[in-house]
């Protein structure tokens, strides 16, 4: 458990995050790849901050966004009653602005790709834009929830610096198998950093082979 | 009658259009590209526009130039995605899917379908919702020359066996000539005539009705058949085609291009061409320093002739002159 806890616990993290990115996501990437507003580049580069910027960048915004002091910590803590930072509850937030564009992209990219007309077959077929939306436009774009929740969890589950920022190394709170690893490195207990890491790689290629390969599947038919 | 009444500007275009339709039968829309025609289809269904219902409220089926069917779903679950979001229940689904003979394909994958095929389910799935009025916008222009003949047969059956009433979006005036009943000429978004399709078709003041679109259709009902031709009754004459049509009660339209049509004012006694008829001139239009066109009357019935203007001069035709006309060829359209 001491050993596999803090996986467990990345596991946990990335899951809720990934539920949480396609859901809120999906809604995004539809207004993106439907919009026409001149604002569209804007909010596409919001969007996408997080894969260019430092996690420490990202990481220090969000720890005083997240603070007792800071917008959204100060309502959470008159909610609660309970801290942002240094909390699990914390990481999920962080972690979603961290992984944004790794879900919402893939979302987008498979809603311009739908074929022309095909919403407007819907709609005239008696289909509101909301039902357009589920029984058309989102089984038609599987491939593109599919590569979003793919990437977005394994991206979410490999996050060092955001974390470090804001969640600090609060075992079975916030010390997820990153940190973990940097621990056991810097203690120089280089057995437990080997397996951890290892697991990780294989896991990473794991998923990304699948990901392939269902692609590949997928584009033949 | 369905009014329609429709204003859009697009740039440089403004489609502007205020006409009664009738709510029966096949109305065809018929124009070049670019004279509005998809535009009008798409303001009726609420595509574009703005104004009025959502597209989702308004009861029109709508069949795309191509058939863009949804590929999560079987042909079964295309042809009932329509039929599931149906206000009512009016068109028999049975009857829909016998009439364009879809029951052996209803457990095939979209991918798997030839455009013919696609078109037939895009057109039951239409169907299917019950509409009040069908739109279709050149559904046949996708399509090469073998699969549009392929399908030209369920539109007749759509023709004969549906009772709602379909526009129909087309620039091919053999289609038009076969299919519709009445006809709605567009001009770079201007309604320039609108009627039923064999007075629509004769008139001689319609310059995109003139040329290699100039041509009639009349009724005419196949009685016996003799040397391989089939003889049509017609008006105090017959009418004479090659091929061995069923004969019975039923008129046939027979489509007769003005180009086929030559005027005589004698009546031709040593000639190849076996359809000769006795015909008054009606109007005749100057088309060009050319050519001219004229209408002839062959009892309740019009020819159009497109001849020169020095055999109009030479043969001093004038109006209420009765003449005879040739008819080179006759095809039968239906």
């Amino acid at each position: 458990m001491n050993l596999y806890g803090p996986l467990w616990l990345s596991v946990q993290l990335a899951a809720v995050t990934t539920l949480i990115l396609i859901i809120a996501g999906a809604p995004l990437a539809w207004w993106l790849a439907q919009t026409e507003t001149r604002w569209k580049p804007v909010v596409q580069s919001v969007v996408a901050m997080p894969i260019v910027l430092p996690p420490t960048v990202l990481g220090f915004y969000l720890l005083i966004l997240l603070g007792p002091e800071g917008a959204i910590g100060s309502w959470w803590a008159k909610l609660t009653d309970s801290a942002l930072t240094f909390s699990f509850a914390g990481l999920v937030i962080a972690s979603c602005v961290y992984s944004l564009p790794f879900a919402v992209q893939p979302m987008q990219n498979a809603f311009e790709d739908l074929p022309e007309r095909v919403l407007e077959r819907a709609w005239t077929l008696g289909a509101s834009r909301l039902d357009a939306f589920f029984s058309v436009a989102v089984p038609m774009s599987v491939r593109g929830f599919v590569s979003a929740a793919v990437l977005s969890f394994a991206h979410t589950l490999g996050e060092f610096g955001v974390v470090l920022m804001v969640g600090g190394n609060i075992p079975g709170e916030t010390r997820v198998v990153s940190i973990a690893i940097y621990d056991h490195v810097e203690s120089l207990e280089y057995a437990a950093a080997h397996r951890l890491s290892l697991l990780l790689l294989c896991f990473a290629f794991a998923v990304l082979f699948a990901m392939f390969a269902l692609n590949r599947r997928w584009s033949r038919r | 009658m369905i009014l329609l009444r429709h204003k859009v500007t697009k740039g440089d275009f403004v489609l502007d259009v205020e006409a009664e339709i009738p709510d029966t039968g096949i109305t065809g829309i018929f124009g070049e590209s670019g004279s509005g025609k998809t535009t009008l289809l798409r303001c009726i269904a609420g595509l574009e526009g703005g104004g009025g219902p959502p597209v989702h409220r308004r009861n029109v089926g709508y069949v795309f130039q191509q058939p863009t069917l949804f590929p999560h779903l079987d042909v079964r679950g295309n042809i009932d995605f329509g039929a599931r979001r149906a206000k009512s229940r009016r068109v028999d689904g049975e009857h829909v899917i016998d009439m364009l003979e879809l029951a052996t394909l209803l457990d095939r994958r979209v991918e798997t379908l030839s455009g013919g095929e696609a078109q037939r389910v895009a057109i039951a799935a239409a169907l299917m919702r019950s509409p009040d009025l069908v739109l279709m916008d050149e559904p046949l222009a996708s399509l090469d020359r073998r699969r549009k003949d392929e399908l030209l047969p369920y539109f007749d059956r759509l023709h004969d066996e549906l009772s709602v009433p379909v526009v129909y979006v087309s620039h091919d005036i053999e289609e038009v000539s076969r299919l519709c009943d009445h006809l709605l000429v567009l001009e770079r978004g201007e309604v320039i005539a609108v009627g039923s399709l064999f007075d629509v078709l004769s008139r001689v003041d319609i310059p995109l009705l003139a040329g290699r679109n100039a041509g009639v259709v009349l009724w005419a009902t196949p009685v016996d058949h003799e040397d391989g031709l089939t003889r049509f009754d017609f008006i105090d004459g017959d009418i004479w085609v090659p091929g061995e049509f069923p004969t019975g009660n039923t008129p046939m339209r027979l489509r007769i291009a003005a180009s086929d049509v030559s005027i005589a004012r004698e009546r031709p006694e040593e000639t190849t061409i076996l359809n000769v008829l006795r015909s008054t001139v009606e109007e005749i239009h100057r088309v060009d320093a050319a050519r001219a066109l004229v209408r002839l009357a062959v009892g309740n019935q019009s020819l159009l002739a497109q001849v020169t203007n020095r055999s109009v001069a030479r043969l001093r035709l004038g109006e209420g002159d009765r003449v005879f006309a040739q008819l080179k060829s006759v095809t039968v359209r239906r």
